[in-house]
């Protein structure tokens, strides 16, 4: 009954929160939104478009490399960073639990009140 | 992709009588299926116990954030990392919380209702979400495909 014994199921699993904190922002969403293309970028591409600088560009990569949305990989003396949909699609699924929870405590209250006979 | 969620739904019913239904402890615990000890009062802790039958054992507890008659009403709580009894610890002091708002507006209906719970990116990264306050067989079905899905993919 220890908490800090993880199963090797729940060892492997990842954790929703570094996805959820990774996308409360514009910047990264953005970059999300264009890695979800499926295409590798370097981090010109990146900053392309952008109002932000290089650092600030491998700044928010890093931070979505850390939740495990993005892969960094190496060609040559350049980075290329590719996205990978699972940590998000994880997250997508909890949030859809809790979700579908919601609709059913919500449910049992619209019953709750609209069924009561009136006095 | 958002981090929060929100859900709208009409009632057929004044206003008032769903702020009831959502202020009132014992209305609460009806509908919620949960045994409260105590009125809410915002800035306290409101405790009770889960009566959905099989969670018994799990505890429930909401800090009171806003009670704005009829147009709000908040709280935040608990993630509890696990409801299943072997796994269970009712010591939710270091529990990240995430906020549930209740939004009440008259419409033709009766009232509009928009709920929303937010602050998921609160969840430390060593937690296991394996399962989560009240629990029925919709969220147990749930639970199943996220465990299928992370078999799979890991």
């Amino acid at each position: 009954m220890s908490r800090k014994t993880p199963s090797s199921r729940s060892a492997r699993r990842r954790s929703h929160a570094p996805v959820f904190a990774a996308l409360g922002d514009r910047t990264r969403l953005a970059l999300v939104a264009k890695l979800s293309s499926g295409e590798n970028y370097s981090i010109s591409q990146l900053t392309e478009g952008s109002r932000l600088t290089r650092q600030a560009i491998t700044k928010h990569l890093r931070v979505l490399e850390h939740a495990g949305m993005v892969r960094c990989m190496r060609r040559g003396r350049e980075s290329l960073f590719a996205f990978n949909p699972e940590p998000l699609q994880e997250a997508k699924n909890y949030l859809e639990s809790v979700s579908e929870q919601w609709d059913q405590s919500l449910a049992r209250l619209k019953m709750f009140v609209e069924e009561e006979k009136p006095n | 992709m958002t981090d929060r969620i929100e859900k709208r739904i009409e009632i057929k019913a004044p206003v008032s009588r769903v702020w009831r239904a959502l202020t009132d402890y014992r209305e609460f615990g009806e509908w919620f299926r949960v045994k409260l000890e105590g009125p809410f009062v915002v800035g306290q802790t409101t405790r009770g116990q889960i009566t959905y039958p099989g969670y018994e054992h799990v505890k429930w507890e909401a800090l009171v954030q806003a009670m704005e008659p009829e147009r709000l009403f908040s709280f935040t709580w608990p993630l509890i990392k696990s409801v299943d009894p072997a796994n269970y610890s009712a010591d939710y002091s270091t529990a990240p919380r995430t906020l549930v708002e209740f939004r009440l507006e008259k419409n033709a209906t009766g009232t509009l209702l928009t709920l929303t719970e937010s602050g998921f990116e609160n969840i430390a990264a060593d937690w296991r979400l394996e399962a989560f306050r009240r629990n029925d067989g919709g969220w147990t079905e749930q639970m199943k495909n996220i465990e299928g899905y992370v078999a799979k993919n890991s």
